[in-house]
């Protein structure tokens, strides 16, 4: 007897559907991952609370709020920003540790769709985010944060911010696929989030700053995303920082995606 | 409805085919650089399907490079690399379909538990969803882990990490598989405990590559081997034709005097290959059949009342096959030797301290 048949790859239906499957099962394997080291659970919410009590009650008070506005409002919106921004730090480290255990090597080798390894951890931190943010909003609201412009508004703020974590995940993928491990991810990260998070209109009004910081500090990502988060949840002309925003993470997303995917091909 | 007593998980059909003469898994002048690393220089292979072939080799011998060729994670700068007729660099997504592999790192995570190890692995492998947790229930009673399996990964010691490794890598029923030094940093304990896992496994027509730094273990689990160095096979063949080949057995003897050691090296050197290895109160003796040779050097000494103080029977190690073939030691010395028995055989001078293969 011969057997000559050819392998035949399944149809394309089959593929996206199993693709869409094993993104799901890693995306649950990584928050399973969350929820079992407390030092991540700790990383994840406490710290963030931390900020807001620290800048609402011990640097709040020095800083002066634009015009009409309290001081723990105009910071909501940039410390949502700000937690996304760190967060998205986590997606280059889970990768970078997987790469250093063998697991990535693993995944790599089995029959399953190879994209979903990104794509799972991914969107395994754009769930975390979505948690974190709405403890945020919780202890804000507890510290005085009053959104005045309605659910609508606030949740497409909330939406728009989570989206800029999410491109910025991709960023960190390719950070984490490069790193030899996750302390070296993690150097590599705060010299260039610290500036853009730092230097931002998150904390402080950027006329506030020197003059030569401000051009920076006024049209850079981070800014914009909350200059369009605070105009959607406080008010204020919400178009140009909003069309703004979602250009920057668009476009952060097409420049990423495809490097972070031509990474992962070569990883290892 | 008829229920298969197996899941439903076919080896998708493939070119290749028993009858044809192409090895299960092949390797055509495969090599591979890393910088100025020749990882791979030329590297020949062909393994039977259904056997268990071991490649033996010191640290960067190329034999990790070889796996990972096989298993699609790199690519080879030239060469052909073919699994069940497949080509690991033409189709990829098939060749891990029909593959299992289990590294020297044992690739399972720590932070779940075990069952949960094997759930994922089944989801992404794509067994149909209701197999899922019979497959995982089913290898954690294999591997004598179900006690364990429900515990995270991180409490679970060596041996257990590499059980479960060893499982995950079956869990899709894969006709392939491939072990990168599965015993490596493992206690004899374990290590006997994990060879009696692979030796099940074998039965069931399995092809299995291995790759291994102990002789002992390619001896025991492989049905053939090729020692590689710098790259490239160096030699090749089942274990006792590699073993009479490159490397014999020593006899050790020694005696409570000099010269009765001399006296004996007289005596017995019709036994041995080579003229007698005489160190003061001690003879080693290459020999072929080292069970024959023990009972004719003992009848022999009894019947010239010379006494022994002790003897002990040594097996070629890895490191003795390499200075037989290359003339050089492997960069470990002395430290390829499995579980320490050689060590506690020179110390102990343990009579007949070895079972002979």
């Amino acid at each position: 007897m011969t057997v000559t048949s050819t392998a035949v790859r399944p149809p394309t239906v089959v593929r996206v559907r199993r693709a869409v499957a094993d993104a799901r099962a890693l995306t649950w394997r990584n928050l399973l991952t969350y929820v079992r080291l407390p030092q991540l659970v700790v990383f994840s919410t406490i710290q963030p609370i931390m900020f807001v009590l620290i800048f609402r009650y011990v640097f709040g008070g020095a800083i002066q709020p634009p015009p009409g506005q309290s001081y723990v409002n105009f910071l909501m919106p940039g410390i949502f920003v700000q937690s996304v921004a760190f967060g998205a730090v986590g997606t280059g480290i889970g990768l970078a540790e997987d790469m250093g255990k063998g697991l990535i090597e693993r995944f790599r080798s089995l029959p399953m769709a190879q994209s979903s390894v990104l794509a799972g951890r991914t969107t395994a931190d754009l769930a975390r985010n979505v948690f974190v943010v709405f403890l945020m909003a919780v202890v804000g609201f507890l510290v005085g944060f009053r959104a005045g412009t309605g659910p609508l508004p606030f949740l497409a703020g909330v939406a728009l911010l989570l989206l800029f974590g999410y491109a910025l995940s991709w960023v960190f993928v390719l950070v984490g696929l490069g790193a030899a491990n996750a302390e070296t991810a993690q150097a590599v990260a705060f010299p260039t989030l610290f500036p853009l998070v730092f230097a931002s209109s998150a904390f402080v009004p950027v006329e506030s700053m020197p003059g030569w910081l401000q051009a920076f500090a006024a049209n850079q990502p981070v800014s914009v995303t909350v200059d369009a988060v605070r105009a959607l949840m406080l008010g204020g002309p919400t178009i140009s920082p909003v069309l703004q925003s979602s250009a920057w993470t668009l476009g952060i997303l097409a420049v990423f995606v495809p490097l972070a995917a031509r990474r992962y091909r070569r990883a290892i | 409805m008829v229920l298969a007593t197996h899941d439903p998980v076919t080896v998708p059909p493939t070119p290749y085919a028993a009858g044809m003469n192409e090895g299960a898994i092949v390797l055509q002048g495969v090599t591979k650089r890393f910088g100025d690393v020749r990882a791979l220089d030329g590297l020949d292979l062909s393994v039977p399907p259904g056997t268990v072939y071991g490649l033996l080799g010191p640290n960067g011998a190329g034999k990790t490079t070889a796996v990972r060729v096989l298993t699609t994670l790199i690519r080879p700068d030239q060469g052909h690399a073919r699994v069940l007729g497949l080509d690991v660099m033409e189709r990829p997504e098939e060749v891990r379909s029909v593959i299992g592999l289990a590294g020297q790192y044992a690739a399972v995570d720590e932070n779940l538990t075990g069952r949960e190890n094997l759930r994922l692995i089944g989801i992404l492998t794509h067994l149909p969803r209701p197999a899922v947790n019979p497959r995982a229930a089913e290898l954690l009673e294999r591997f004598e882990l179900t006690e364990a399996a429900d515990r995270p990964v991180r409490t679970y010691s060596g041996g257990m990490r590499r059980r479960l490794d060893l499982a995950a890598a079956l869990v899709h029923r894969p006709p392939v598989l491939f072990l990168d030094e599965p015993t490596t940093g493992l206690d004899p304990h374990s290590r006997r405990e994990l060879w009696r896992v692979i030796e099940e496994l074998v039965g069931s027509g399995t092809t299995l590559l291995l790759t291994t730094q102990y002789l002992e273990e390619a001896d025991r689990l492989a049905d053939r081997i090729a020692v590689v160095d710098g790259g490239r096979v160096i030699a090749e063949g089942t274990a006792a034709e590699l073993k009479a080949r490159m490397a014999s057995t020593t006899l050790e003897l020694s005696f409570h005097d000099a010269r009765t050691a001399a006296d004996a090296s007289e005596l017995l050197r019709p036994l041995a290959g080579s003229p007698p290895l005489v160190e003061g109160t001690r003879v080693e003796l290459s020999v072929d059949d080292g069970q024959r040779a023990l009972i004719d050097a003992l009848r022999d000494l009894d019947r010239a009342g010379l006494v022994l103080a002790s003897v002990a029977l040594r097996e070629p190690s890895l490191d003795d096959v390499f200075l037989a073939l290359t003339g050089r030691r492997t960069s470990g010395g002395g430290g390829d030797d499995p579980d320490g028995d050689r060590a506690q055989a020179d110390r102990g001078r343990v009579p007949v301290g070895r079972k002979i293969g």
